[in-house]
């Protein structure tokens, strides 16, 4: 195994599309190492990003938007007032990724490309319409979120393609999302079903939405029917019991050790609803 | 009878640190894993990836081809011609003709480090023919399930029962037929329970040195270090004697760690690479995958009850696999399963089924949860059925010293009517409930054991005392221990040490199991500790010029015994241990045997839940242990008795399953998908000690290690069922099975 300290991203995507065999990033590498040391992938080339100036920051872009550099964990996630204040659906999806300790390593950019249909996060990142900035042999290109994940592992991130940095937009004035997964513990497992939903508010109505789910197909599917189904509402029961039939309708689980197939499209329905009103109770200016 | 009326005391029943304590949270205690020596080998296995499957070839040269490879051991290696259970340790230490389950091991492999073993562990081929599988008891028992070892079974199984049956029980008392005629409900349910495992966090591990002249060593984590030297002596042929095992540090064992799984494995490679030490570590997956989880269970209970609650008639017949050999613990949960009740009328029918699945070890009263978990639930639902309080059905039904009990024996001091008593008087029971909350009580029971037993101590040159017990530690024992002799002596605690020791140090002991080590090996080191005294008496009698028997002990000094015996000031300890060189040399005692007078142990849990109606998800809101301890000799280990026991129950009740595909494979082998409860699932355990002494303990004690696993499982069921109206009778109560009963219930 050869290991790398790129200092740029350029340099980090020639020593990926320049490795011939199986080539890991390491970010936070509680995915990475933990394959490692289990024997699953034992990388040929492990391409270190956090020499590279800059993954650790956070910071806010000019048009009010937030830039979240690849290394950064989920405990410094948690810390960032103003980014908890923005996107607490999407902070919290990242805060129960595993322990305290996994907190001080995993990155949101390692989930994302992990390639979990679980991964707690991306719901959320997808929620809110976040994009990542790719670096490649062809130089910079962007990409919203939902876009990234192919399948059980994969991503369709191209070879010699490395994720830069992750944007969240201007979360704007009356917006409100929410995260929660299902587990049958209270931690320290995997979710059996994720929602995540956005939204925004025109007085008591909701402007817009996007909701997201996790757990539920191979990938973390955006559900553009489901945000229909309470876009113009006041999240009244008829609007719910609408939300709940296109969740349900969206969902195409496996049954599994974790869960079976009904009971993760029953859940889904559930989450969404719950969900759905923490968002608009956050948009409402609830406190997170 | 609460604790504080006992005041004789002055060390039993407080609250000490534990002697262990300091090196285990600092890290110092040396465990399995930790023991490393000069020139010593790793060791890795090679396991079988499939349920049941005939070994046709295992070649191994390219891993012997390999640098750094210094042994392979196959069954080959092993002699053969052993029958019975050391056949079947031998067969489940590494596989002969067949694979027998997902995870049996096939080869192993010793090299000069970790990662060249496993590399080398890759490169042995195994060509395998597979053969058809079977995993659930009750498909294991039908007539044309595949037949896993034909002739396996023993005497007791009547002619023509299915292949897979190895052990057939069939007791009882009374007439049940009348029994069931007298009642007005009779009910009868069937149960099924999953296989657990023990769970402990310290995988199996050892480093195991044997010569070419078949002396050896073994440094190993266990709860008994004579049966593992037995074992491995049994199963490579050696002479007992001729190896010294010692135990490290335990971290955890529940009953998993009272036998061998892959120790005699790394003394078979080091004998190959001419006696250097091997070390063997086993994964967590392996852990989940090749050692002793506990049976699974099918079990049909019919129970008579007039209307005021009193049983007429029970009659239980339980089906458990506990793996591809004989041993599932069915006799036990048949033991345990009606004895919280006097009944006049019994049958009890069980069966020992082989299954394509680990070998199954002891895990913490071995079958009384599932026996618990059948009989309870019904109990529960008749006393709903009939309007009575379940605590008063278990009290008009409990029984009491000179009861015959459901098993045969009649009971000696026991404790139950107490406990159900302290249990009634919890200010749990008052607590509301709000909406989709329920309250679920049960009892249960373990009978303890004694077992072999061999413990010595000795008077240091300063007055301290050590005492040599072979019971390794595992819930507090030696502070437990300490306490006693310090008692006795009438020295401070920590003026004593206990120490567990190797094999060459005393004469056989058996395991800590049974939840023994604080009665056996603390009722032997309380009479060799007498042995002392009346040493230490005589020598100063000899002092004074005065007749022995005219002295006597008292607060860590010899004394005249009365104004007749005459007039001189106490000898101390101190003093008497100083002089010892001179007046006859070693201070010492000792004590073996089969310590007399097990006292049995029952217990009472109470259990509110919230069930979320929309998800199944259940919490524990509120848990309540009662249990009899006979006397807590340290209060805090035997709460943490109780609540570990509670936990591991409330893990066997909600989440945790041996989980297998359709392929005979097991797929939650890690702790990801291998549920136990994490420490944000449960509330604080709260505990209630009742003290009913046992009359055969110097200090009363009854073993408390088990009983508390053995209510949690009915107890969660029935809080379930109040919070729910759903009776659940197959665990374990995951949230998809609650969500899947609410919504044919037209709930949810
Ligand atoms: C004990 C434990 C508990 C866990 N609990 C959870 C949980 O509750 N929920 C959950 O979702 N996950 C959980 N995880 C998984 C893991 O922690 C998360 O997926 C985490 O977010 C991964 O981030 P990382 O920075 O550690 O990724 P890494 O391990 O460093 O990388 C993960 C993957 O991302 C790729 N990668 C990393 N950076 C880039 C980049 N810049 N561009 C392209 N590809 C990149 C790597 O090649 C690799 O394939 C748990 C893990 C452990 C060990």
């Amino acid at each position: 195994m050869r290991y790398h300290t790129p200092s740029t991203f350029e340099d980090a995507a020639r020593l990926a599309a320049e490795a011939s065999g199986i080539t890991r990033f390491l970010a936070g590498g509680t995915d990475v190492l933990v394959q490692m040391r289990a024997g699953a992938v034992i990388p040929d080339d492990l391409i270190d990003l956090k020499k590279i100036p800059g993954v650790s920051e956070i910071a806010q872009t000019e048009e009010g938007g937030w830039r979240i550099g690849i290394a950064v964990p989920g405990a410094r996630l948690g810390a960032h007032a103003g980014l908890c204040a923005d996107w607490p659906g999407v902070v919290e999806g990242m805060e129960l990724v595993g322990s305290t300790q996994v907190q001080g390593r995993a990155t949101l950019t390692g989930n994302l490309c992990n390639g979990s249909p679980a991964a707690d996060s991306v719901p959320g990142l997808v929620a809110a319409g976040a994009t990542v900035e790719i670096s490649g042999p062809s130089g910079l290109r962007s990409a919203p979120v939902e876009d990234i994940p192919a399948g059980p592992g994969k991503t369709t991130l191209q070879p010699g393609e490395v994720i830069s940095a992750i944007l969240l937009p201007p979360r704007g004035t009356a917006g409100g999302d929410a995260y929660q997964r299902f587990i049958p513990r209270t931690e320290m497992d995997i979710a059996v079903v994720g929602c995540a939903i956005s939204l925004t508010l025109d007085g008591n109505s909701i402007a817009s939405a996007r909701v997201a789910l996790g757990a539920v197909a191979p990938t973390v599917l955006l559900v553009p029917e489901a945000a229909a189904a309470i876009t113009g509402t006041t999240l009244d029961d008829d609007a719910l019991a609408a939300l709940t039939t296109a969740v349900e309708a969206a969902c195409t689980p496996i049954s599994d050790k974790r869960g079976t197939a009904e009971f993760r499209t029953e859940v889904a329905g559930v989450l969404a609803r719950r969900v759905a009103k923490i968002a608009y109770a956050r948009a409402k200016g609830a406190e997170a | 009878m609460a604790k504080d009326e006992f005041t004789e005391f002055k060390l039993v029943g407080t609250r000490p640190d534990r002697p262990d304590g300091l090196d285990k949270v600092t890290g110092r205690a040396r465990y399995g894993a930790d023991m490393s020596m000069p020139g010593m080998l790793w060791a890795a296995v090679v396991r079988s990836p499939h349920a049941h499957a005939r070994i046709l070839r295992i070649d191994t040269s390219k891993a012997e081809a390999l640098e750094g490879v210094k042994a392979v051991v196959t069954r080959a290696d092993f002699p053969e011609g052993l029958t019975g259970e050391e056949w079947n340790l031998q067969e489940n230490t590494i596989a002969g003709d067949k694979a027998l389950y997902d995870g049996h091991a096939v080869a192993a492999v010793a090299a000069t480090s970790a990662l060249l073993a496993q590399d080398a562990a890759r490169l042995i081929e195994v060509d395998y023919e597979v053969l058809p599988h079977v995993i659930d008891v009750d498909d294991a028992i039908k007539p044309d399930a595949p037949a896993i070892r034909p002739g396996a079974a023993d005497a007791t199984v009547p002619e023509g029962m299915p292949a897979n049956v190895v052990r057939y029980i069939d007791f009882g008392h009374g007439d049940v037929d009348a029994g069931f005629a007298e009642a007005d409900l009779v009910m009868e349910r069937s149960y099924k329970t999953e296989a657990t495992h023990q769970g402990y966090i310290e995988p199996h591990a050892c480093v195991g040195q044997l010569g070419a002249d078949g002396k050896g060593e073994m440094w190993v984590c266990t709860q008994g270090q004579w049966y593992i030297r037995k074992m491995c002596a049994d199963v490579l042929g050696l002479e007992t004697a001729q190896l010294r095992v010692t135990p490290s540090e335990i971290g955890g064992g529940f009953g998993g760690k009272t036998t061998i799984f892959m120790e005699p494995l790394s003394l078979a490679l080091s004998r190959k690479a001419g006696g250097r030490p091997v070390k063997l570590v086993m994964t967590r997956s392996e852990v989940l995958r090749a050692t002793g989880p506990t049976a699974s269970a099918s079990m049909d209970v019919k129970i008579g009850m007039t209307k005021d609650g009193t049983i007429t008639a029970a009659r239980a017949e339980f089906r458990m696999q506990g793996g591809a050999f004989p041993g599932a613990p069915v006799d036990m949960a048949l033991y345990c399963a009606f004895a919280p009740y006097k009944l006049k009328n019994v049958h009890h029918i069980g069966y020992d089924v082989l299954a394509n699945r680990p070998k199954c070890a002891a895990y913490r009263a071995p079958g009384s949860p599932m026996g618990a978990f059948a009989v309870e639930s019904l109990v529960d639902e008749m006393s709903r059925e009939l309007g009575l309080d379940p605590l008063d059905v278990r009290l008009t039904n409990g029984v009491r010293e000179g009861d015959r009990a459901s098993y045969g024996p009649t009971f000696g001091s026991i404790g139950l009517i107490e406990t159900l008593e302290a249990t009634k008087a919890h200010p749990n029971l008052l607590v509301p409930l709000g909406p989709n909350q329920g309250r679920g009580i049960a009892a249960g029971y373990w009978f303890n054991h004694s077992g072999e037993t061999s413990v010595s101590m000795a008077i240091s040159e300063d007055g301290s005392a050590q005492v040599s017990v072979g019971t390794p530690d595992i819930g507090g024992s030696r502070a437990s221990i300490a306490l006693m002799v310090a008692e006795t002596l009438g020295i401070p605690y920590e003026d004593v040490r206990v120490n567990v020791v190797e094999t060459g140090s005393l004469g056989v002991n058996e395991p800590t199991h049974g939840s023994r080590a604080t009665f056996a090996s603390g009722k032997a080191a309380v009479v060799a500790t007498g042995q002392a005294i009346k040493e230490m008496c005589r020598r100063a009698a000899a002092e004074w010029g005065i007749d022995e028997d005219a002295v006597e002990w008292v607060n860590g000094a010899a004394q005249p015994a009365g104004p007749n015996a005459g007039k001189f000031p106490p000898l101390t300890i101190r003093e008497i241990a100083g002089k010892m060189g001179e007046t006859g040399g070693p201070i010492s005692g000792h004590h073996e045997g089969l310590p007399e007078g097990v006292g049995a142990s029952f217990g009472c849990h109470v259990v509110d839940v919230e069930v979320d109606p929309e998800t199944g998800h259940t919490t524990i809101l509120r848990y309540l242990v009662v249990q009899d301890a006979g006397r807590a000799i340290h209060p805090s280990y035997v709460e943490g008795q109780y609540q570990g026991g509670a936990v591991q129950g409330i893990g066997w009740a909600l989440n945790e399953e041996y989980i297998y595909g359709e392929d005979g494979r097991l797929q939650n082998a890690i702790f990801l998908d291998y549920r136990v409860p994490v420490a944000s699932d449960l509330p604080m355990i709260d505990t209630v000690i009742v003290e009913v002494p046992n009359p055969g303990h110097p200090f009363g004690v009854r073993g408390v290690g088990e009983t508390g696993i053995t209510p949690p499982l009915p107890a969660i069921a029935n809080a379930i069922q109040d919070a729910t109206g759903l009776r659940m009778t197959h665990l374990p109560m995951t949230p998809p099975k609650v969500l899947a009963a609410l919504k044919a219930a037209g709930r949810g």
